[in-house]
């Protein structure tokens, strides 16, 4: 390991000392609204406006936290600054791990085969049906969110959980793309033995093709489900309905019900921490693999 | 035979991935498509009006005061995230390579949008917003930030910089991590300055990288929703009503599927143009590291 990569001045290096500086700037600047978060959900949404400047949390409470998962009587939560209306975060983070868990689960898996079928197996047509894949990853959100929504309001699907899972169930053109480039760098020589003994390409894949690739398939997974975990507008369109609302949707409605005057900034403050976590937990846990894998091929 | 076997089996592993591409891709653009052309309000059938919906669209106001506000939005988001992301690429590049930093760096990309925006909105508020306490500390006039038409806007596209400047300054860091170091070591047995190095080296090798973040960026720009939804809604009065906030509000608000999916088709060849013209005159996909 090498200290230097550009050939630098000894003695005192003033553009060293410059450079730390500017990145503790900005390490500063990122960190310190999530520091503020925290502050804003363990004060009360009285002393918020009183010491609004205070960097300690203004009075120590854990009210907003616990509003935030339907633990306070109506009056107690108006008394607090809450709106009364009745929320429950713990509805909403279960509906979120199931969600995330679940799209996360499927568009890997199926997208995992998708990549064998174009790196490992020969077919006519394969090189033109996958760019017809690679085209879809061009298509915005948008532009399909309008039919797909009418297709599920058709199905009677509004408000279900199949209506909220199944466009993200069966692939990702990113996931498929991000996989096949790895198989194709990786050795066929194991496959290549196992299918001279007989093997067959189902015993391939789940056996030796999946344990192989663990290491991408298990970034990509943390990816995947990190961005649905972070997923908005589509389970706006067709998830609102209080049983099936995941956390972003329910952040938004909680923020919307704010009563008349000063939204209750501690207990909106609690739930995206409550919403954050999570994924901060993940991160912590797998982080340096997301940090390490973020290049050319994480481009997303 | 043995290659109608191959088929076979490469029809069942590509099968799950195909019916969605087919069902939640191909189908839906062909119907979006269709139904640009149309006049349809969820209830009932669509009907075919040719191309109405996209003369209606070219003599409405609020069609061009969002393609404006959107691109508004996306200058100054892109503008600011890629220079500061690429002063940190180089920052890092050269003095901090620790995955600690390059991942505190990303910590904002990880949280949701709303979480981000809720989060700035609270931040930026006109009465106790601590942004707004350390101003008038300053002994500056408060800043209406969500508030005003004029500041609308760019702070929106300022929450986003700073949701997204970690990570894309990550994405071109691995660029500069491809650039072989032999390069620079001939420049610096030159004499090159480091001014003259980063123009003349650094940037022409980096640029196949810059380019497909740029496109990947811009792209995402266009779209942007979520920040306005939770905190805006497109106010005050049309300052902030994006693109795809006007599509939305079309659809869903006004159940003018036919006028949205108009709307969307028009969003849909601006993207693509967008990512053409900088592929081509960017030259994206040729190295100079001949």
């Amino acid at each position: 390991m090498t200290t230097q990569t550009l050939p630098t001045r000894k003695a005192l290096d003033w553009h060293r000392i410059g450079a730390w500086a500017v990145i503790a700037v900005a390490l500063a600047v990122t960190i310190f609204p999530f520091l503020w978060m925290l502050r804003t959900a363990l004060s009360s949404n009285h002393s918020l406006a009183s010491n609004s400047a205070n960097l300690l949390p203004a009075d120590f409470s854990w009210g907003a936290f616990k509003r935030v998962f339907g633990m306070q009587t109506t009056e107690e939560a108006i008394a607090e600054g809450g709106s009364g209306a009745a929320i429950d975060f713990w509805l909403y983070l279960r509906n979120s791990i199931l969600f995330s868990t679940v799209t996360t689960a499927g568009q890997v898996l199926f997208s995992a085969m998708a990549a064998y079928a174009f790196a490992r197996l020969r077919w006519p047509g394969r090189d033109a049906v996958f760019s017809v894949f690679l085209a879809t990853m061009m298509i915005p959100g948008i532009f399909t969110a309008l039919p797909n929504f009418l297709m599920v309001k058709n199905l009677g699907l509004l408000n279900t959980f199949a209506g909220l899972t199944l466009p993200y169930l069966f692939m990702s053109a990113f996931a498929i793309f991000f996989l096949r480039q790895f198989l194709l760098s990786m050795s066929r020589e194991v496959e290549e033995a196992a299918m001279l003994d007989g093997a067959k390409h189902g015993r391939i894949f789940f056996q030796i093709v999946l344990p192989n690739a663990a290491a991408p398939v298990a970034t990509l997974a943390l990816l995947t489900f990190i961005g649905q975990w972070n997923e908005y507008f589509w389970p706006l369109l067709v998830g609102n309905d209080e049983s099936i609302r995941v956390l972003t949707v329910g952040l938004s409605v909680f923020k919307s019900q704010s009563p008349q005057g000063a939204p209750d900034w501690s207990g909106l403050m609690a739930a995206t921490i409550v919403a954050a976590v999570p994924i901060l937990i993940l991160f912590l846990a797998f982080g340096k693999k997301v940090v390490n894998s973020i290049g050319f091929s994480g481009i997303k | 035979m043995a290659k109608l076997r191959d088929f076979r089996i490469a029809l069942l592993f590509i099968l799950p991935a195909l019916i969605g591409l087919v069902v939640f891709s191909l189908v839906p653009t062909i119907r979006g498509i269709y139904l640009s052309f149309t006049e349809y309000s969820i209830l009932g059938e669509p009907t075919w009006i040719g191309l109405d919906n996209y003369t209606a669209v070219f003599k409405d106001d609020l069609f061009w005061n969002a393609m404006a506000v959107t691109l508004q939005y996306v200058a100054i988001n892109i503008v600011f995230q890629t220079v500061i992301a690429l002063g940190l690429a180089l920052l890092m590049h050269r003095v901090a390579k620790s995955t600690f930093i390059r991942g505190a760096l990303l910590l904002p990309f990880l949280v949701a949008n709303v979480i981000v925006a809720l989060l700035w909105f609270w931040m930026l508020d006109y009465q106790i917003g601590i942004v707004n306490e350390f101003i008038s500390w300053l002994g500056l006039p408060r800043v209406a930030f969500f508030g005003s038409e004029q500041w609308a806007i760019p702070t929106i596209a300022f929450v986003n910089v700073w949701r997204h400047m970690g990570y894309t300054a990550l994405l071109i860091f691995a660029g500069l991590q491809a650039i072989p170091r032999h390069v620079y070591e001939v420049a610096s047995l030159d004499g090159a300055s480091p001014t003259r190095t980063f123009w003349s080296i650094t940037m022409p090798l980096l640029r196949p990288v810059l380019v497909l973040v740029l496109v990947v960026t811009v792209i995402g720009s266009f779209q942007v929703f979520d920040t306005v939804a939770v905190t805006t809604q497109g106010g005050p009065v049309n300052a902030t009503r994006v693109i795809q906030m006007y599509i939305y509000q079309k659809a869903f608000g006004e159940s003018d599927f036919g006028y949205a999916s108009a709307l969307s088709v028009i969003l849909f060849v601006i993207l693509a143009l967008v990512a053409f013209v900088q592929m081509k005159f960017l030259k994206g996909n040729e190295s100079d590291l001949d």
